[in-house]
């Protein structure tokens, strides 16, 4: 059913509503081709994403991660993106104690009006986790690691 | 739960790269789903036909349609759902056109991206609640923003709608750019004969609240109830006793100060009505310039006016207003030509903007409508018109077209001729863009009845030779380099966002493109709607536009605005967050951090908890994302939903590694 998994990666996209995923219809409207790895979790605001969605898309086996919010100071929600940004900024340190490699995950603003900047966003994230490759195998002991620190969260 | 699942072909915009067929072969494999079909466009009327059909016939629980993008027809798709009987929340989109068919050619790896999508949407419909949305009361006032050509339309058609409107402006007199101009193409008519007359109906309407010299300091609320303060700016006049008799103005002593009205050719008093059809005619001190304010000397104009209307203590003043909707015509700003160097505005004299070439037209301008040079005051034979300064060049930041400078370039080069016969005008242009009715008519009039040379290509510089000014550019049908001899050279500016545009849109919590132009909710079927509810958009605001265009727009808004007030109750939208008081602390995190102030504690048997109160919460899961509890989620977005949709995605991929 998935793609050909040697061409294609797991990526997962968490986009706010009203900035970025109308920054990737607009980049859609505009034609602006780009990989196929990335799929799209539409979410009302950045402010709405748990860093837990990450943890557990990143170990549940996603190859990337990539949060995409309204521009600071341009949030539908007036503050949304500001905590969006506290809590993406402490996972991003947080990742690698659970032996997570950081560069795996990225986040970013793009505006509704901003397709051209979509694609690139797009394009360049995909192209660095193909340069990372297959997420390494999670066994069983790591997940019990990672849950365990999760829970400590 | 049984789902159905309706895969669009959207024509050949998604079948073309997507196999639409095998993404609905694959969806009747996944759990729940207990029927799949494709569609040929699942938004016309025979497609939502089948779909509510397949649903009474499948006894189908929920819908998942495979089609554009939710921002598009999610509304649509809720209306069909709840037309066949199922409650409208039960339903999810996968977007497999813009963000699949319209970005990738490989039809392989489009489906099988088509494919997680739909699995993903039926994985969160899995975890739909029915949703109701409850009724709130409309509170029928309207502020318009702006007092521009289109604010005043909108203001008037609400006004005469039965509204009761709130206009804000924030210089002292409304009119905006029109009220500065002499006369308006393609007519050729008088500007303020149109346009007063609408003034004066402001100024006399019952319905309408003018505050001018004011600005909003603050919004809050939401759609049906807005809480506004407008800051009304210190005129130091009681406006009330000011008859505008305009006596003040004779006495001042202070006569260089800043005329804002005329573009700074010529000067003003310090204490002064901006022009003589001012709406309202009141007098309003520059603080900048009255000596009394600024170091305690003078007060003659407290002497001498009839009515004792000068308070040179006043002070800034806040009022509150309550309305249910807000259009806004904040309007454009003009270019700063001074970021020219090679063609000298601001070093040479007579080198001035399109803006400042109006005043000195207008019979109410600072020379009485004859055309002078600042410089010496001699009548211009010469006069040459650069047209893009400030539009259509990247290197300046400005990569698009005002609109409306190849027209108004046109109209002053017939007037230039209107008012000295003997005169010749040249004009530098890059393209002509005249697409109104009538337009491309009146450029060619231009050309052949008024005798006005073009030339098409860009002004590398100009310089000063004696008294005159050397314009040098490029004749690119020609492929030569001319050299033009000019007596006065105008400067077409292009349009800009409104000083401020940006800081305004965080307070209407709406959004603006890259260079500070407000966002319509769709370019082409929403063009004055926002992306928040109850606020709409007209004029230049929006990107540049003509008087007719931002006239219609004024209306457009207006129509909108009486659209939504037809209803005396409207419906609160029911995706926002609810408190489960079983696991709920009461630890108050939630409270802190919603930015709109939407939960508040509740005594719960002797326990704090937190409450949402329902007509304030905006949706944005804020507080869901805080809550160490998980105790408060938003509805139609909870963790189980969004987590559903990562399971999906992730697991087969953790399989796959485990194997
Ligand atoms: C030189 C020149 C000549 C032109 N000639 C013609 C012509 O002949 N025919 C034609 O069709 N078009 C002409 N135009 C275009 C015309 O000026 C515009 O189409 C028209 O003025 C747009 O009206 P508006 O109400 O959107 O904006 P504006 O006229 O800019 O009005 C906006 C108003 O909002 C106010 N405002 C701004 N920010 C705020 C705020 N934060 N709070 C409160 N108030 C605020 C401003 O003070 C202003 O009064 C010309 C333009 C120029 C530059
Ligand atoms: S979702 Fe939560 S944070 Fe957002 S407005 Fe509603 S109560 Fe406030
Ligand atoms: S953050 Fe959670 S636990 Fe704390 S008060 Fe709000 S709902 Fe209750």
């Amino acid at each position: 059913m998935s793609a050909d998994a040697a061409t294609e990666l797991r990526i997962v996209g968490f986009l706010c509503n009203w900035c970025s995923y109308g920054g990737a219809d607009t980049a859609g409207v505009g034609r602006f081709q780009q990989p196929t790895d990335l799929r799209v979790i539409r979410v009302p605001c950045s402010g709405r994403i748990d860093p837990l969605f990450i943890m557990k898309s990143l170990i549940n086996g996603a190859d990337g991660v990539l949060v995409s919010g309204c521009h600071p100071r341009d949030c539908h929600y007036s503050e949304g993106n500001f905590y969006a940004r506290r809590r993406l900024e402490a996972l991003k340190n947080f990742l690698p104690i659970l032996g997570i490699d950081e560069r795996r995950f990225s986040y970013t603003w793009v505006s509704a009006s901003e397709g051209q900047k979509w694609q690139t966003v797009v394009s360049k994230f995909t192209e660095e986790i193909h340069e990372l490759g297959h997420a390494p195998q999670i066994n069983a002991e790591r997940l019990a690691q990672a849950k365990a620190a999760m829970a400590a969260m | 739960m049984k789902i159905g699942v309706f895969v669009c072909h959207c024509g050949s915009n998604i079948a073309g790269t997507v196999d639409v067929a095998t993404v609905a072969k694959e969806a009747r494999k996944m759990p729940d789903v207990a029927f799949a079909s494709d569609t040929m466009y699942a938004c016309s009327e025979p497609g939502q036909d089948g779909i509510i059909e397949a649903i009474k016939e499948h006894k189908l629980d929920g819908v998942v349609v495979a089609s554009c993008t939710p921002r598009m027809h999610e509304p649509t798709f809720r209306r069909t759902v709840e037309r066949a009987g199922l409650n409208k929340y039960m339903f999810e989109m996968a977007n497999i056109r813009e963000h699949v068919s319209w970005i990738g050619k490989d039809t392989e790896a489009n489906t099988a991206k088509a494919i997680d999508l739909v699995s993903m949407a039926a994985a969160k419909l899995v975890h739909n609640k029915g949703l109701t949305p409850k009724s709130f009361s409309v509170n029928k006032r309207v502020m318009v923003v702006g007092g521009g050509v289109a604010g005043i339309q909108a203001a008037l058609d609400c006004a005469d709608g039965g509204l009761e409107v709130v206009l804000v402006e924030k210089t002292p007199s409304i009119g905006g750019k029109m009220s500065k101009l002499d006369k308006t193409f393609p007519t050729v008519d008088c500007s303020s004969c149109i346009l007063g007359p609408k003034m004066v109906d402001i100024a006399q309407h019952p319905n309408i609240t003018l505050y001018t010299n004011a600005e909003i300091a603050e919004i809050q609320g939401y759609v049906g109830n807005f809480d506004i303060t407008v800051n009304k700016k210190a005129s130091y006049v009681d406006w009330e006793a000011c008859t505008g008799c305009g006596l003040c103005t004779e006495k001042c002593p202070s006569k260089k100060s800043r005329d804002v009205f005329n573009e700074e050719i010529g000067t003003t008093t310090a204490i002064n009505i901006p022009f003589p059809q001012a709406i309202p005619k009141k007098a309003t001190i520059d603080a900048e310039f009255c000596r009394k304010l600024t170091n305690g000397k003078c007060g003659v104009c407290e002497k001498i006016c009839p009515t004792k209307a000068i308070r040179f203590e006043q002070q800034d003043e806040p009022v509150s207003e309550s309305v249910g909707a807000i259009v806004v015509a904040t309007g454009y700003d003009l270019f700063d030509h001074t970021r020219y160097g090679e063609y000298g505005g601001g070093r040479y004299a007579d080198v001035i903007t399109s803006m400042q070439y109006e005043r000195l037209l207008s019979a109410s301008g600072p020379t009485g409508g004859h055309v002078k040079r600042p410089s010496d005051g001699k009548e211009p034979k010469n006069v040459v018109f650069i047209q893009c300064v400030g539009s259509r060049d990247k290197s300046v930041g400005r990569p698009y077209c005002s609109g409306f400078c190849c027209m108004y370039t046109a109209k002053q080069a017939i007037l230039t001729k209107d008012h000295m016969p003997e005169s010749q005008s040249y004009v530098f242009y890059m393209d002509i863009r005249a697409p109104g009715k009538m337009y491309d008519e009146f450029t060619r009039r231009a050309m052949e009845e008024y005798g006005t040379k073009y030339i098409r290509g860009r002004v590398s510089m100009i310089y000063p030779m004696g008294d005159k000014y050397i314009v040098r550019g490029a004749d690119t049908l020609m492929g030569t380099q001319v050299e033009v001899e000019a007596d006065m050279v105008v400067l077409a500016v292009g349009a800009e966002a409104s000083k401020g545009a940006p800081q305004l849109a965080e307070k209407l919590r709406i959004s603006y493109d890259s260079y500070g132009f407000y966002m319509e909710s769709h370019p082409k079927l929403k063009p004055v709607e926002t992306n928040t509810a109850g606020v709409y958009l007209a004029g230049c605001c929006q990107g540049p536009k003509d008087i007719p265009t931002s006239v219609g727009q004024g209306s457009a808004s207006a129509a909108k605005v009486l659209a939504l007030f037809s209803k005396d109750q409207l419906e609160s939208d029911p995706q926002i967050s609810e408190v489960d008081i079983k696991r709920c602390i009461g630890c108050g995190k939630c409270i802190e951090t919603c930015p709109f102030g939407a939960i508040e504690e509740i005594d719960f048997r002797g326990m704090p908890k937190a409450n949402v109160i329902e007509t304030i919460c905006q949706g944005c899961g804020i507080c869901t994302s805080t809550c160490p509890q998980g105790a408060i989620q938003l509805q139609h977005f909870t963790d189980n939903q969004i987590l559903a949709e990562v399971n999906v995605l992730c697991q087969q991929t953790l399989q796959q590694s485990f194997e």
